[in-house]
């Protein structure tokens, strides 16, 4: 029997993979070759010929410089704001939460099952010129007489922050709720205080998940166009807004095509760099496992 | 001083789960409204009409139909498919493994917009139309690595000695895989399904790049933010809310049980 197991291993594990990897090798991998080769074509919609046209990705940077810094800009700001908030949340749940982890856990993540477009626009509703939260803050004076909230940057990194918190809370409460508790009693054995406990074993231990919450909240955050378009305007839009517009409206499918690969690219600049100043390439080997 | 601080930190999960819920006790709070006009913005009156006719408004219950069958469609192949990965890279040690890593985690990195326009140039290419069957391959595609990284995360736990015991005891590996392992990892399954099913019925950026003419809700409410908001919007999106967490709480709440069970017992 357990010969006959050998003999067999080595193709089981190809057999029990191919399905799923030729799917996303032609609808993962094949696309982006195609969108590769779009971004060095010419032409008007529907007929792109291709020849190494370089100076589409030189037209798209110099043309939208200003949307791609905006992008990096509010996808960085909503990344560290959404930490901030995550982090004492996730530590709450993995180290107050007891019998009820779970329950808790899902009630975090609970409002993110109503649809996205929905949650955003009930966003709107809520900064809304007439809202209630504008006509407080004129009330208290912080906001002038004809102050708005809606339609500022500050709407839109708000929204982007709200919307992609699952994707902080979670890696985060993983990577905390993994931590062996006996380490943490083993540092105030050894008279460590509490703050410096936390800092010398809870936040070290924790430093993966950090990481793929960063990740995971940064890229969904630097491609979006949504917050920009319902809580924004033109003046706030990013990257993902032009991108949209120049395959959806335009149809100028090489620019466009250059542009979502001069965001991959400075996207993944960003992270190694991330990852080179959090000092390990053990992290990437956490989120990836 | 503990005291203070152990306290300070409930209270900032309270205020921070109420944070969470201000959106959605708005959504839900407007799915009772009585809007005059096209836009659903300002409270004007209680009313249940929009839940005793949630289709009542041209286009939406097609929508709705739409998402659900791909949504159901794409979270069952897509579970599949994922399945079959994480069997492959948990239980064997093969060539390629760390290529297969790279390839799952890939996507899950990649930005939506990235994907959506990708697959467009993809169908451009090969003409082939868009509509349902372009949306489904692509909620299969991007439901995968979701699917494979869930019930990875199941099988790493797992004990192979009960597999083993099976196996002496006389039973082929077949039979060994259907009456031992799969009960044992179902429920890893059955939450990688549900979460594929929601990310399926929430994903508008990469099906609005590869509809065609087919709607699906999200597509719906996008159009229709720019024309007119019925509250019928929302008494559809409270209906998602209300079944999607419902199914995960029953999942939890089973789990926990079992995983009191199998303590005790």
């Amino acid at each position: 029997m357990g010969k006959l197991l050998h003999r067999r291993a080595w193709v089981t594990p190809y057999a029990l993979l191919t399905p799923g990897m030729a799917w996303l090798f032609v609808f993962f991998l094949f696309p982006m070759y195609y969108l590769g080769k779009m971004a060095l074509s010419q032409g008007l919609f529907p007929l792109f010929s291709f020849g190494w046209a370089w100076g589409n990705f030189s037209y798209a940077v110099s043309t939208y410089s200003t949307q791609f810094v905006r992008s990096l800009e509010y996808a960085g700001i909503a990344t560290a704001v959404a930490l901030a908030i995550s982090y004492p949340l996730a530590y709450w749940i993995a180290f107050r939460g007891g019998r009820w982890k779970n329950l808790f856990l899902l009630l975090v993540i609970a409002p993110f099952f109503v649809t996205y477009l929905i949650r955003t626009l009930a966003w709107e509703t809520i900064l809304s010129d007439n809202g209630v939260v504008v006509s407080v803050l004129k009330d208290v004076h912080i906001l002038g007489s004809d102050g708005r909230l809606l339609a500022t940057s500050a709407a839109v990194i708000a929204g982007i922050t709200y919307n992609f918190l699952p994707f902080m809370v979670l890696p985060l409460y993983v990577s905390l709720e993994q931590i062996d508790h006996r380490l943490i009693e083993a540092a105030s054995d050894l008279y460590a205080s509490r703050p410096s406990s936390f800092l010398r074993v809870t936040l070290p231990l924790s430093l993966p998940g950090v990481f793929a919450g960063v990740l995971l909240t940064f890229i969904p955050a630097a491609g979006d166009f949504i917050n920009a378009q319902l809580l924004g305007t033109p003046q706030q839009y990013m990257i993902g807004n032009v991108i949209e517009s120049e395959f959806l409206s335009l149809r100028d499918y090489p620019t466009a095509a250059a542009l979502s690969f001069v965001l991959m690219g400075s996207i993944l600049v960003l992270v190694l760099v991330f990852a080179r100043a959090l000092g390990t390439d053990r992290l990437t080997a956490g989120t990836a496992a | 001083m503990r005291w203070v601080r152990r306290h300070l930190l409930d209270a900032y999960a309270l205020v921070a789960v109420v944070y969470l819920f201000v959106p959605i006790s708005v959504v839900i709070a407007f799915s009772f409204n009585n809007p005059i006009g096209r836009f659903n913005y300002t409270w004007q009156g209680f009313t249940f009409e929009n839940w005793l006719h949630p289709f009542g408004y041209p286009g939406l219950g097609g929508a709705v139909k739409v998402s659900i069958e791909i949504a159901l469609l794409s979270s069952l192949l897509a579970t599949i498919l994922g399945t079959l990965i994480a069997l492959a890279l948990v239980r064997y040690r093969f060539r390629g493994s760390a290529t297969t890593n790279l390839l799952i985690f890939i996507p899950m990195t990649t930005p939506e917009i990235v994907m959506g326009a990708s697959l467009l140039t993809l169908f451009l290419n090969w003409k082939v139309p868009q509509g349902f069957t372009t949306i489904l391959i692509a909620h299969i595609m991007f439901n995968i690595s979701y699917v494979v990284v869930t019930v990875r995360a199941r099988l790493v736990g797992f004990d192979r000695h009960l597999e083993e015991a099976a196996m002496d005891l006389g039973a082929n590996e077949l039979v060994t895989f259907f009456r031992v392992t799969l009960p044992l990892i179902a429920p890893g399954i059955l939450a990688a399904g549900l979460l594929a099913f929601a990310l399926s019925i929430d994903d508008f950026v990469i099906t609005y790049f590869n509809a065609g003419s087919t709607i699906t809700f999200p597509l719906f409410v996008w159009g229709a933010a720019r024309v007119a908001l019925p509250p019928q919007i929302n008494v559809i999106g409270t209906g998602i809310f209300v079944i999607a967490v419902g199914g995960m709480l029953v999942n939890v709440l089973f789990q926990n049980r079992r995983a009191r069970r199998l303590s005790t017992g």
